[in-house]
């Protein structure tokens, strides 16, 4: 492997991890503060031991990501020194702000977990409300850094210099809104099945049934929300990129030649060297129809742009596929979902119902992955789209392959005592929790 | 607003290493008592730093953001030359944090919390290591742009005696923090009596610590006494610095823990104003070569003004809400996480 190879799939392996831990980050305080707003309302017990059970998880899944994060923070020069030495002080208004929006978390959280019984109540859910809320604007300011990466904006650059920097205009980059959108409903969904899924296989094995549906039901309704909204910011997202950068709707798409009424490829083996699709299914016009709202308009394909600037076509369009086909299935669930609760209530007491849900409990965070990896390696070869190239950035110093490894080794472990943890929390409910 | 900025680069590094560090000496007390006490020790830590333990390390955050955002060729130098300390340090913060949280929250108490605590207390000692490793070089001025072969540019930029001892005197500093600053959480005399000794034991340490940061910027031809003594200013400090050593001695023996956590805070701010004033505006020296100026190697004009007015509005949630955590939970009793 060589050092550039090397130090990217370190980059994808430390944000790949990240983004976990900070979407759980980001959206079970939301959970836990419903769940609370529910036992300072209702004095029902079992809702006062849910939002214990989840504080608990938030508070492991806060750590791992707060720690991940300043990794992150110190890789984007370990790793790429001559990015940040031109984009940090263009690009870099958002992660200032986010520096006092996580701050403001780590302090929320430390009331919030020890705060149990000290404070005013209402005081202490809004604590918990605020670590919500910090977090999840932590997520949109991060996300808005990233939007620059593809839509840069906020400089002009002039012969290979960067001049009239507006770092306020870097942040409000084109790309910032459908980005973060979509990146906040991302997170919701997948948390939400997730921890749907969790609470809907231990009903299934009958073990505290109360406290477990209780939690199911938040955790459900907020997941299938999320999963409803999702295609329309997706298609926000897809007529967005379809504008801005061309070339990775065309990698996305596999769509290799510009034409009218360009066909919406499903599937299939996309083939670089003959610039073709195998085994795909297509759909005439539809391509054209959700980049640009018409089924006769031309979309342009990867045959406009030298091959230099392609994208890996087939990485992209795999992600891309697996992102939207992912999407689908939460989609159907959740309107399924909606119309058990609307018509048929009496289903949600069905092993069926639940089983469903227990098998999408990683299915949002697969997705997340896979569109993680549509906006990375569709920007590909840029890390500043159209300005830099990534090759450019990377590290003089070699034997990046070595700390890949490292870093490897210890997320892996990270992953595993993570999960570890968590079954125990959950196998432990009854000890801890579900106590009256 | 450029010395607004410097400003909170400057607070963000003191705070840091005063808020941070005793949250890692925490540990270092903790690899350093015997197994008999070890248990105690992590309960008064716990109790101490729980509520906060989050919030400590976020000024690492805040300094490193102002680095990248304001003063980008400086952060870049350093993350390509001190790459190796850097990441060393990573792993110690990561290994660190999870340890620590994961100890408290596993929901099964067996023998993972042995590894949990072997791995929090020897990152403990290996983070704040390479974070004096990674000062002393940005200071020693063997960090070599122009250097050609590996050794050179990524290993002898920061693997010397300097640098090392450096290392050494701030893991013994946030020993001796920690233990002043848990002196002051403690709720039994016999806790009290055993953190008093450990305060004397660090600043002991620190202190041969001390000694041997001189001889080693003696060995390896580093200026220190001149930039300790060269100004007036820097005199007064290690003057107040010395007499301040007297008085808390003296407390120490007494075993009147009053004014105890002010004097050690103090003399770290000391200690620091005296060692980045000879340097200011200089922030990294460069063998050979002029060293990178806060003053020159800054981002534009705008990024300035926009993170300067960023940082100050940030001020304004985070300190009240900072020092309102401090004091509720100083007031309170055992604080239990729930």
């Amino acid at each position: 492997m060589d050092d550039f190879i090397a130090a990217r799939s370190q980059m994808a392996l430390s944000l790949g991890f990240h983004i976990i831990f900070s979407c759980i980050g980001m959206i079970m305080p939301f959970f836990m503060a419903v769940s609370h707003f529910k036992w300072l309302k209702t004095g029902n017990i079992v809702y006062r031991n849910v939002t214990r059970a989840w504080s608990r998880g938030v508070a492991i899944f806060f750590a791992t990501g707060a720690v991940s994060g300043t990794v992150l923070s110190f890789e984007l020069g370990l790793l790429w020194p001559e990015f940040m030495k031109h984009a940090g002080p263009i690009f870099g208004m958002p992660f200032s702000l986010e520096g006092t929006a996580f701050f403001i978390e780590a302090i929320a959280l430390g009331f919030y977990l020890y705060g149990w019984n000290k404070f005013n109540k209402w005081f202490h859910w809004f604590t918990g409300v605020i670590v919500g809320v910090s977090g999840l604007a932590s997520g949109i300011l991060v996300v808005a850094a990233n939007a620059w990466m593809n839509s840069p904006a906020g400089f002009d650059y002039v012969n290979g210099q960067y001049l009239n920097i507006d770092p306020i205009a870097a942040m409000f980059n084109d790309a910032w809104f459908s980005q973060a959108l979509h990146m906040i409903l991302a997170a919701l969904t997948a948390t939400g099945f997730a921890v749907a899924g969790v609470h809907a296989l231990m009903i299934l094995k009958r073990k505290h049934i109360q406290f477990h549906t209780k939690a199911f039901r938040i955790a459900a309704v907020f997941a299938c929300a999320g999963a409803i909204l999702q295609p329309l910011s997706g298609d926000i997202s897809a007529k967005d990129v379809a504008k801005r950068q061309p070339v990775k709707l065309a990698a996305m798409e596999a769509h290799f030649k510009t034409e009218e009424k360009a066909a919406l490829i499903l599937g299939g083996i996309p083939d670089e060297k003959n610039d073709t699709v195998h085994y795909a299914l297509k759909i005439p016009g539809a391509l054209s129809f959700l980049a640009h709202g018409n089924f006769k308009t031309s979309v342009t394909g990867l045959d406009a742009f030298p091959k230099d600037v392609h994208p890996p076509v087939a990485i992209t369009h795999y992600a891309f596929q697996v992102m939207v086909g992912l999407g689908m299935l939460m989609l159907l669930i959740a309107v399924f979902y909606f119309f058990t609760l609307w018509r048929k209530r009496s289903w949600l007491e069905k092993r069926w119902l639940l089983k469903l849900f227990t098998i999408a409990i990683p299915v949002g965070f697969i997705a997340v992955e896979a569109g993680w990896t549509v906006t990375e390696v569709g920007r590909q070869p840029w890390i500043i789209y159209g300005i830099m190239r990534t090759r450019d950035a990377v590290t003089p110093m070699p034997g990046i392959v070595y700390s890949f490894y490292i870093f490897t080794a210890v997320y892996v472990s990270l992953s595993v005592i993570v999960m570890l943890l968590l079954y125990r929390q959950v196998k432990m409910v009854g000890k801890l929790y579900d106590v009256a | 607003m450029l010395y607004v900025v410097m400003a909170y680069l400057w607070a963000s590094i003191l705070l840091y290493v005063l808020m941070g560090g005793a949250d890692f000496g925490a540990g270092i007390l903790e690899f350093l008592s015997t197994r008999k006490s070890k248990d105690q020790t992590r309960r008064v830590m716990y109790r101490a730093i729980g509520p906060i333990w989050e919030a400590n390390h976020m000024w690492l955050i805040i300094a490193i953001v102002i680095l990248f955002v304001g003063f980008p060729v400086i952060y870049a130098t350093v993350s390509v030359y001190l790459h190796i300390p850097l990441t060393i340090m990573l792993l110690g913060i990561v290994a660190r944090g999870t340890a620590f949280s994961f100890r408290n929250y596993d929901a099964v108490k067996d023998k993972m919390q042995v590894v949990y605590s072997k791995t929090f207390m020897y990152s403990s000692v290996i983070t704040p290591l390479f974070l004096g490793i990674i000062a002393g070089s940005a200071v020693s001025g063997k960090i070599d742009p122009q250097a050609t072969h590996f050794l050179d540019a990524y290993i002898f930029s920061w693997l010397g005696f300097f640098p090392v001892s450096v290392g050494i005197f701030t893991a013994t500093i946030c020993g001796f923090l920690a233990a002043v600053f848990i002196i002051g959480e403690t709720k039994t005399e016999t806790e009290r009596q055993r953190f008093i000794q450990k305060a004397r034991h660090m600043s002991l340490a620190a202190i041969a610590a001390a000694v041997l940061v001189l001889a080693a910027a003696h060995a390896d031809n580093i200026p220190l006494a001149h930039w300790l003594f060269g100004n007036p200013v820097s005199i007064a400090c290690v003057v107040l610095a010395a007499v301040s050593l007297i008085w808390m001695w003296v407390s120490l023996f007494r075993g009147s823990t009053r004014w105890l956590r002010i004097i050690a805070g103090a003399q770290i701010t000391l200690l620091l104003v005296a060692i980045t004033y000879e340097h200011y505006p200089v922030l990294i020296n460069l063998k050979d070569t002029e060293g990178l100026s806060l003053l020159i190697h800054k981002g534009s004009d705008k990024t300035i003004h926009a993170l300067a007015v960023a940082l100050l509005a940030g001020s304004i949630f985070i300190l009240p809400a900072l020092f309102y955590l401090l004091y509720s939970f100083n007031r309170q009793e055992e604080p239990v996480a729930d």
